[in-house]
């Protein structure tokens, strides 16, 4: 069956320097520095990444990052709490543009 | 839960396994061998660099039937050593300098004969390592007194414990297992196991509960100790981060839930050599409930006997052979040597 996602693509995320070597060499050597421990722990960076590739919505980062916060030593609590801080920004920065609504609504009325 | 020996299940045919290790049918055929990595790396011929611990499987016999066993041990395997082997063990040891001698099983202190042997060891003024699966010292009463006999020989205990919280104990290793082995925890602190300036040794296991790789030992054994603290007020040394290899009981979930080639895949693409130059072969001998010799435990299981058709015996215990043989490779060392590397006292590099 086609489809636009591939689970065995992940492993080919390296392929992508083959159409510009020079800028995938400098991201993937950002991406590494990124995730190392530093003011914030490796696993603290993976539970981060986890969420926001919630909402992103990208299958192939929440694939990486589900093995890896388990990898880092990470538990299913703490992961699906990760997922509800992503969860609740996105429901909270719908609703606070509620105010933004309400202000026009209120500009409009009488 | 039943091992596989008992439920008929063909991994427990060590052929088997070994064919399975090596696809010859398989998609995966293409991963390369153990042997031509080590080979690239430089790291031929495989010998041992010294021989400092001798590792004795007393018996297959286990109060648990872990998911991830990689003895396929459980309450129906009955192969148990005898007094006899137990001897044998004694004299090789008595006539060599090995300092460390490393009780396993199954549940070494389900063997009858489990207590005279460690005495007699303690005798011969070895230290002696017992791998306590915990949940045996509160399985009968008969065996509540574990703490204090381990105290009394100053054995020094290895338990395996998954993860501080029950879900990820209990799937691995059973349900109940994790408040046992909380309760027996507690028992080991009580008698001074763990506590700092005892001088009595608490070291915990740590294996995944599932395809996936151990989490760095470091940061791991800090959470480990608080967390164990916070919710129980539970001490111990230090915590051993182990890979699962994939053979027995461990390879039958990979196959079944149809993790084997991507967990293959990613213990060869992280083969690391510097690891691979502290794999627990490269000082210990592992001997079998019978009395024959490997190169490990893992190799035990899968009968890969050591490289001396003639005196693979312990009553044929050589030293200078042994410190001089090849050590028998095959496609499930890989498990030793990915990422930081794993032995059974955790990471190696
Ligand atoms: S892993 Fe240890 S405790 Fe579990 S079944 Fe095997 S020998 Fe017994
Ligand atoms: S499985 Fe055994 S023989 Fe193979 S590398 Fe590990 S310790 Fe050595």
């Amino acid at each position: 069956m086609n489809t636009y996602y591939n689970p065995e693509d992940l492993k080919k995320f390296g392929n992508i320097s083959e159409y510009q070597p020079e800028l995938a060499k400098k991201f993937f050597d950002y991406y590494g520095e990124v995730f190392k421990d530093g003011a914030l722990t490796a696993r603290e960076k993976s539970l981060i990444a986890l969420a926001v590739a919630h909402t992103v919505q990208c299958p192939y980062c929440i694939d990486a990052y589900s093995t890896d916060c388990l990898e880092k030593g990470s538990n299913e609590e703490q992961m699906m709490e990760a997922l509800h801080v992503a969860a609740a920004i996105r429901g909270g920065s719908s609703l606070v543009h509620g105010v933004q609504m309400m202000n026009k609504v209120k500009e409009l009325s009488m | 839960m039943k091992s596989l020996q008992a439920s008929h299940n063909q991994l427990s045919d060590t052929f088997i396994q070994l064919r399975v290790l090596n696809s010859a049918d398989e998609s995966i055929a293409a991963l390369p061998k153990f042997h031509k990595k080590l080979e690239s790396a430089g790291l031929l011929p495989f010998k041992p660099a010294t021989l400092d611990t001798l590792q004795i499987n007393v018996g297959k016999m286990c109060n648990q039937t872990c998911k991830h066993c990689h003895v396929d041990a459980g309450p129906d395997r009955k192969e148990i050593m005898t007094r006899y082997t137990m001897q044998q063990c004694l004299d090789a040891l008595a006539k060599s300098n090995i300092s460390t001698v490393d009780l396993t099983g199954g549940a070494p202190e389900m063997n009858p004969d489990f207590e005279w042997f460690v005495e007699e060891i303690r005798k011969l003024g070895r230290k002696v390592i017992v791998r306590c699966n915990l949940t045996i010292i509160v399985a009968n009463k008969r065996y509540n007194n574990l703490p204090k006999f381990f105290k009394k020989n100053q054995v020094e205990v290895v338990s395996s414990l998954p993860y501080y919280t029950s879900h990820k104990t209990d799937s691995q290793r059973g349900d109940g297992v994790f408040d046992d082995s909380i309760t027996a925890l507690k028992m080991l602190n009580e008698v001074g196991y763990g506590i700092q300036g005892s001088g009595l040794t608490l070291n915990l296991v740590y294996n995944p509960s599932g395809a996936f790789f151990p989490p760095p030992q470091e940061g791991l054994q800090t959470e480990f100790k608080h967390q164990l603290l916070e919710r129980f007020g539970i001490v111990f040394n230090e915590l051993f981060a182990i890979t699962n290899l994939p053979i027995s009981r461990f390879l039958d979930y990979l196959m079944v839930s149809g993790n084997y080639d991507s967990y293959m895949e990613k213990l060869v693409n992280t083969f690391n050599p510097v690891a691979a130059q502290n794999v627990m072969c490269k000082s210990m001998i592992s001997v079998g409930w019978d009395g024959y010799l490997y190169d490990c435990d893992f190799n035990q299981m899968l009968d890969l006997k050591i490289n001396k058709p003639n005196s693979n015996h312990i009553a044929d215990f050589n030293i200078q052979q042994l410190i001089n043989r090849n050590i028998i490779i095959n496609q499930h060392c890989f498990g030793c040597t990915a990422g930081a590397g794993s032995s059974c006292g955790g990471e190696i590099a």
